[in-house]
């Protein structure tokens, strides 16, 4: 088989996520490309949470439609993801347990493993995840050693009993499966080693690094938090500082003051904190200090669904904070883009002295794939700094800080520069600083605000397009729901449509110029994203990008927006994962790279490429028995 | 190196008799004594009456929104070691609105001296009641008289864990510097509530109310700042009717436990670019 989806379901506090994390990065090691999920609930203990990963021979951007290997803890694992079970599909569970049977209609094969038993057998009941992972092992042909190095990692600071009763216990189950199972879903072996597993969370952290930030201040919140345990543990080494706030708008006060210190600075939050920092955010706006804020979108209003991606905090992120500023608004469509976009999120900041908001969302965020390794560190660009050396101030006249300048940027002084003294004010102020309320003035100040931005172009980061080069059909998405959406497109094609994939990177300032020749040919428009109101599809309406009719797909479940909810609209299914498909290297236009300035792009580096997405290569026959 | 006149700006527009004035004074008078260049200073302040400081100070100058002084203070102070951080504002941008950030600030001991022009109103709104005015006090927004309880600045300070804790009164100019230089020299967060009279607004807080009724304990034979419970009983016994450094700890300030040798301001993607390898092999 070219792919396989593996799923461990059961009680939230049963540790399936640590059992599906080991999983994850152990078939990562093995060789192969894995996209992890976790489904959780917003509670410690209790209530059904699994992980899904899929297993692929190459990169893979979302965890799939189906579920070809289960290993069910509790009911709800096969009553509510039942329908998921591909034909042929293996369920582990223990027929000690109570378990409730799979879906009829599904021919699915029975696997009853003596979980706790062999748990028992090597040490304690608690290690029956363990066991289930090294039954699955089993089923897929794998190495009855696969999890050891994984397993050494996770429980060494527990001891070495630990490990080796672990180890004991995935070589238990392992065995057990081979022997009364044989060999049910073999992968075939791994074409290319991925470089780096790592969630979306932990690229944008690691972006931030790289961008040369070393001050986070946060307050917790689902599913922004793991960006700061990332930083937490990693600031300190490089001379950074991570402030848990007392609150967000402590946190973005933080960062802005870091900003005007001269750091690179950031915060990050999800919705409801992000409502907190909306004055905040005028302030950098009207300060002109820079600012980089990553909103981890969850379902809202309010406190809404905090263990539930969504994608409707749009509106807010395009206009939040009273009066009106200058901002820029990215969203990242993978992994991989969540660290070069947050790398270049600096550098934006600095170079047009304002806020820039990095809207990423729960999938993104928590989920957790193998990526090509990441291109390394390198100079970014700090913007117009003042350089006393080669700008001296006037003598005796005090520093222009808003100069007003063609391109609406002024020189930042810094604190510490000598002759660089200034306010910064939140009121309306001069070119010199404090504040002023002269019409004339008013006007010019707000002017050369909002002309910063009007040259504004990530180039050809700002959008992506994949597919047909006068398509019919055109799905227009963005962020996390790229890899669906991607996947949308290539059935579509295989349908016979003439399909393309728009994907907006650059939200705020819009590039009206780059989107409109995709946006004005094409017949059947449809905007596909997660929230209830379309707010991606009221922006482009705005700037007049759309026709009067256009088709939208809108999920607003909790649950990440899925190629089949795209494929609805024209009665079509996601094909079973792992067929090699029609790949269109021809129409497709690769995306941006989102290097820095005088970068270039390491070698095979970064293909966001839907042929990939869906199809893996070429010679994957032997997946067509698998097929639903 | 630096005089006061060093430190003017704009020329202030608060109302003639403001308290405010003694407070930008004494700042002038204390800063050039601490030897710290003036490009190194930094004026964090508020909305408010008060928070027109930053813009009166020559220094570099930080004019944030209503109540959030002390997390920009932070952010600056964390961010750059090296400078020196006021932050100033009044008492509704520091006790009402902004208030939750004063005890986090004064628990994480952040090394900012915090000004605070307590004149238990709102100046710059033209005169409603404040989180100091007291029980009782009639203004606009409480013409029956307030019901509330006024906050007390000394008592919380105290009871939030600040290192330094001080009262100063804009008509003892020369006792209001010298504790705001104890204040800027202390590393930790330094809080110096200023009775700073609203001739406008508030005619209940006059000069010689609080000539008449304040206590010095800079003077009080015995007084030990070093000692909290004394500390605390003077401010309960006296209703926060003090002037002088009412309590001085030597808790470690909040930057010298947290960064090391390197500033975040430092921005390098030198070690990171080194280091790449093995940041990649953690992802593994
Ligand atoms: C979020 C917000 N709410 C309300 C205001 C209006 N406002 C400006 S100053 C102020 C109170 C000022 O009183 P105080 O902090 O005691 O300062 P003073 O003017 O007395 O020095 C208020 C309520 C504001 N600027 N921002
Ligand atoms: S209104 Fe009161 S606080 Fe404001 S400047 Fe006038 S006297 Fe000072």
């Amino acid at each position: 088989m070219e792919e396989i989806v593996f799923m461990v379901g059961g009680q939230s506090g049963e540790g399936i996520e640590s059992t599906g994390d080991i999983f994850a990065t152990a078939l990562h090691r093995y060789g192969y490309w894995v996209f992890g999920f976790r489904h959780f609930p917003s509670r410690i203990r209790g209530g059904h949470t699994n992980y899904r990963v899929r297993v692929a021979r190459h990169q893979v951007y979302t965890h799939g439609n189906r579920i070809d290997i289960m290993a069910a803890f509790d009911r709800e694992s096969l009553d509510e993801f039942g329908a998921l079970l591909s034909s042929g599909a293996a369920v582990i569970f223990d027929p000690s347990a109570g378990q409730s049977t799979p879906p009829a209609g599904i021919d699915v094969r029975l696997c009853p493993v003596p979980l706790g038993d062999l748990a028992n057998k090597a040490g304690g009941a608690i290690m029956k995840n363990v066991v289930s992972i090294g039954a699955a092992a089993g089923l897929m042909g794998l190495d009855p050693g696969v999890f050891d190095s994984v397993i050494r990692d996770t429980f060494a600071k527990k001891g070495e009993k630990v490990v080796a009763a672990n180890q004991k216990a995935a070589r238990e189950g392992f065995a057990y499966a081979q022997e009364h199972f044989g060999v049910t879903h073999r992968l075939s072996p791994p074409v290319s080693s991925p470089g780096m597993i790592l969630s979306g969370n932990e690229a944008v952290a690691l972006g931030a690094l790289a961008a040369g930030c070393r001050f986070l201040a946060a307050y917790p919140i689902t599913p922004a938090t793991s960006i700061m345990y990332w930083l937490v543990d990693h600031f300190p080494q490089f001379g950074g500082v991570v402030i848990q706030a007392e609150d967000e708008i402590a946190a973005i006060n933080m960062a802005i003051g870091a900003g005007f210190a001269g750091a690179r600075a950031m915060t990050s939050t999800s919705g409801p904190g992000f409502s907190l920092m909306m004055e905040a955010i005028g302030l950098a706006g009207m300060t002109e200090t820079p600012v980089v804020i990553i909103d981890v979108q969850r379902g809202g209003p309010s406190t809404g669904l905090p263990t539930k991606t969504e994608q409707s905090d749009l509106n807010e992120m395009l206009g939040g904070t009273h009066g009106e500023i200058p901002r820029i608004v990215l969203a990242p469509s993978t992994i991989e883009q969540a660290y070069l976009i947050t790398r270049r999120a600096f550098d934006l900041a600095e170079i047009y002295q304002c806020p820039v908001i990095i809207a990423s969302d729960l999938f993104l965020g928590l989920a957790r794939a193998s990526v090509p390794v990441l291109p390394a560190p390198a100079p970014g660009d700090r913007g117009k700094l003042w350089d006393p050396s080669s700008q001296p101030a006037a003598d005796g006249e005090r520093f222009r800080r808003y100069r007003v300048t063609e391109d609406g940027i002024s020189p930042r002084s810094l604190p510490g520069q000598r002759g660089g003294e200034f306010v910064a004010t939140g009121n309306e102020h001069s070119e010199f600083g404090p504040e002023i309320e002269a019409p004339g003035i008013r006007v010019t100040m707000m002017q050369k605000r909002l002309r910063k931005l009007a040259k504004f172009d990530l180039g050809d980061d700002a959008v992506w397009y994949g597919g047909d080069e006068h398509p019919d059909v055109l799905l227009v998405g963005w962020g996390a729901s790229w890899g669906a959406l991607a996947e949308a497109r290539s059935v579509l094609a295989a349908a016979g449509k003439k399909v393309g994939h728009l994907q907006v990177v650059a939200i705020m300032p819009l590039p009206v110029e780059r989107l409109r020749p995709f946006l004005a040919n094409a017949k059947d428009i449809v905007i596909c994203e997660s929230n209830a109101t379309g707010q991606m599809e009221a922006h482009l309406r705005r700037y007049g990008l759309l026709p009067a009719q256009v088709r939208r797909v809108n999920r607003y479940d909790g649950n990440p927006l899925t190629a089949a909810d795209v494929l609805a609209l024209w009665d079509l299914h996601p094909r079973a994962e792992g067929r090699p498909g029609e790949r269109d290297p021809a129409a497709m236009v690769l995306p941006g790279q989102l290097r820095l300035a005088g970068e270039t792009p390491a070698e095979g580096w970064p293909v966001l490429d839907p042929g990939l997405a869906v199809s893996g290569a070429k010679g994957g026959g032997e997946a067509r028995d698998q097929q639903r | 190196m630096i005089s006061s006149a060093d430190l003017r700006a704009d020329t202030p527009t608060w109302c003639p008799g403001c308290g405010d004035f003694a407070v930008l004074a004494a700042l002038q008078r204390a800063l050039p004594l601490l030897g710290v260049p003036r490009e190194n200073i930094v004026i964090v302040s508020g909305i408010g009456c008060s928070g027109k400081i930053s813009s009166y100070l020559r220094a570099y100058g930080f004019h944030g929104v209503h109540g959030r002084t002390l997390p920009v203070a932070t952010g600056i102070k964390t961010a750059n070691p090296d400078l020196l951080v006021i932050a100033a504002g009044g008492d509704g941008d520091g006790y009402a609105i902004g208030v939750s950030h004063f005890i986090h600030a004064a628990r994480r001991n952040i090394d900012v001296t915090y000004i605070v022009m307590d004149n238990h109103i709102y100046g710059l709104t033209t005169g409603q009641t404040s989180p100091t005015s007291p029980r009782g006090f009639k203004s606009k927004t409480t013409p029956a008289g307030a019901a509330e309880e006024p906050v007390d600045p000394l008592a919380l300070a105290l009871a939030s864990g600040a290192g330094f804790v001080a009262q100063g009164f804009s008509g003892e100019i020369g006792q209001l510097a010298s504790i705001c230089e104890q204040a800027l020299r202390y590393r930790g967060f330094a809080l110096v509530n200023v009775l700073s009279p609203c001739v406008s607004f508030n005619r209940e807080y006059s000069y010689d109310w609080l000539r008449e009724h304040l206590v010095d304990i800079d003077h009080e034979p015995g007084y030990d700042p070093h000692d909290y419970a004394t500390a605390v009983r003077y401010v309960t016994e006296h209703h926060g009717l003090l002037r002088g450094a009412v309590y001085v700890s030597d808790r470690p300030g909040y930057v010298e436990s947290l960064v090391g040798t390197r500033r975040p301001v430092d921005v390098d993607w030198e070690e990171p670019k080194a280091r790449w390898p093995e940041l990649v092999a953690e992802f593994n």
